[in-house]
């Protein structure tokens, strides 16, 4: 008997602890968002902002991933080297440009609106960035990696509709294209935008 | 007129039908996924994609700068205006697309935005709860009747397009929209040509001033700008083309499947 109440108070213990642990992915993206949004409306300078808004991304975003999936086809012909060199420039590259690109915002307002599990690895979040007097509101969707649920992580931004993932995909293989398929030649173009 | 816009209907009808009767979804999103649409003649492309540039930098991109500083209430009194007029190409293309309610919907809107929203100003309808306006073109028509994009093209002044979308266009010339109709071929004596084209450059302006920020960043941000525009211009007309939003209809999963970091 007491086995047996040992063993169902494990059971429950366990799935308890499990449950608390996993974040759901419309409260990883508004807890984000809030973060970001909290920081962009601080009175410090932009490369103040700028380096904050890095550790964020670090945290939040799963920056060799999206490093990977932009690289298309031609990750799978790159030596363990030229990945590591790879992830190592994409990183860079990203930093600079999602945070330059965020720091132009002041306040931003995002509110999530619903979420819809694709799969056990993606969770699309909606969101809508509010309007001001200057544009229009703006349809934004998270995708959002959860193969670790305790751990989720921002993949993609989808802006009305239109994914920015796969715009810097189709950016790198027109790179790619031009240069006759050399990874050199991106390597290049990563270096130089993150050293300008 | 009525008797040129019946041919035309007709004409249309025959020919996607004749080309390919096909409208499942997946065929669809397959035939307008971005990546797979040719850039036939880049050379091309690049030479205008830089005369457009230039053209943005010298009129548009000062011009919508001024435009956006205007009260509010006029932008969406403007934006308002030309969604109104954009209903009457948007009509005809929901009937060859075969929905006949939307027709009938849009229809509505677009004569009570016209009297009680005091020429389209007002988005009266959007306010008694008419269903979402969405555009539709005679490329979209051509599209969802099966008929794929062809090469992706930039054309001066007028910017990224497709070959299908480019011949689909010339329908409404040839009596496929009845603002051109009613202003450049004076079917009427209401209007003149200057109506028409200053609604095109208004038009135009518009779309640039709700995209002013988002063009700068992407332009500053982007590692080849003619790519990105590309792809953005092919996301949007793909999901047009779908009439969808959604990620999970709009775009192939299979590339973010393999991608293995936790």
């Amino acid at each position: 008997m007491i086995k047996k109440n040992l063993l169902v108070f494990s059971i429950v213990f366990f799935s308890i602890t499990l449950n608390s642990f996993s974040i759901e992915p419309d409260i990883f993206v508004q807890s984000t968002v809030n973060r970001a949004s909290k920081l962009l409306g601080e009175d410090i300078t932009k490369n103040e902002k700028i380096e904050k808004l890095k550790v964020i991304a670090k945290e939040t975003v799963d920056i060799k991933g999206i490093g990977f999936y932009t690289l298309g086809k031609k990750r799978k012909s790159l030596n363990e080297q030229e990945k590591k060199r790879y992830a190592e420039l994409f990183e860079e590259y990203f930093l600079k440009s999602f945070s330059s690109r965020l720091a132009e915002y002041t306040n931003p307002e995002i509110d999530v609106q619903g979420k819809e599990r694709l799969n056990e690895n993606y969770t699309i979040v909606n969101s809508i960035l509010k309007a001001t007097n200057e544009r229009p509101e703006i349809k934004i969707d998270w995708r959002i990696y959860t193969k670790n649920p305790e751990n989720p992580l921002i993949r993609d931004l989808i802006i009305e509709g239109l994914s920015l993932a796969r715009t810097q995909k189709e950016e790198f293989a027109s790179v790619l294209n031009s240069n006759n398929d050399d990874i050199e030649a991106l390597f290049k173009v990563l270096e130089e935008f993150s050293k300008n | 007129m009525i008797k040129k816009i019946i041919v035309i209907i007709i004409t249309t009808f025959t020919l996607v039908s004749n080309l390919h009767a096909s409208s499942d979804g997946e065929l669809l999103l397959k035939k307008n996924e971005p990546s797979e649409i040719k850039d036939c003649s880049e050379t091309f492309n690049k030479a205008s994609f830089a005369i457009n540039q230039g053209l943005d930098k010298v009129i548009f991109k000062p011009v919508a700068s001024v435009y956006r500083l205007m009260p509010s209430p006029v932008k969406t009194g403007v934006s308002n205006s030309l969604n109104n007029l954009s209903n009457l190409v948007t009509v005809p293309n929901n009937l060859l697309q075969g929905e006949f309610a939307l027709a009938g919907i849009n229809a509505g809107r677009f004569v009570i935005n016209t009297t009680v929203g005091i020429l389209g100003l007002l988005d009266v309808a959007s306010y008694l709860g008419f269903e979402e306006y969405t555009k539709e073109d005679y490329g979209q028509s051509l599209a969802v009747h099966g008929v794929g994009p062809g090469c992706y093209l930039v054309l001066p002044v007028l910017g990224p397009t497709t070959a299908r979308d480019t011949i689909a266009s010339l329908a409404n010339f040839f009596g496929g929209d009845a603002w051109y109709n009613v202003t450049v071929k004076n079917d009427t004596h209401y209007f003149r040509d200057v109506d028409y084209y200053s609604s095109k450059v208004t038009s135009g302006v518009d779309f640039r001033a709700k995209n002013f920020d988002s063009l700068e960043n992407l332009e500053k941000n982007s590692l080849d700008f003619y790519a990105s525009v590309k792809s953005l211009y092919l996301q949007d007309r793909q999901q047009k083309i779908l009439n969808s939003q959604k990620v999970v209809e709009t775009q192939d999963d299979s590339d973010w499947e393999e991608i293995e970091t936790q």
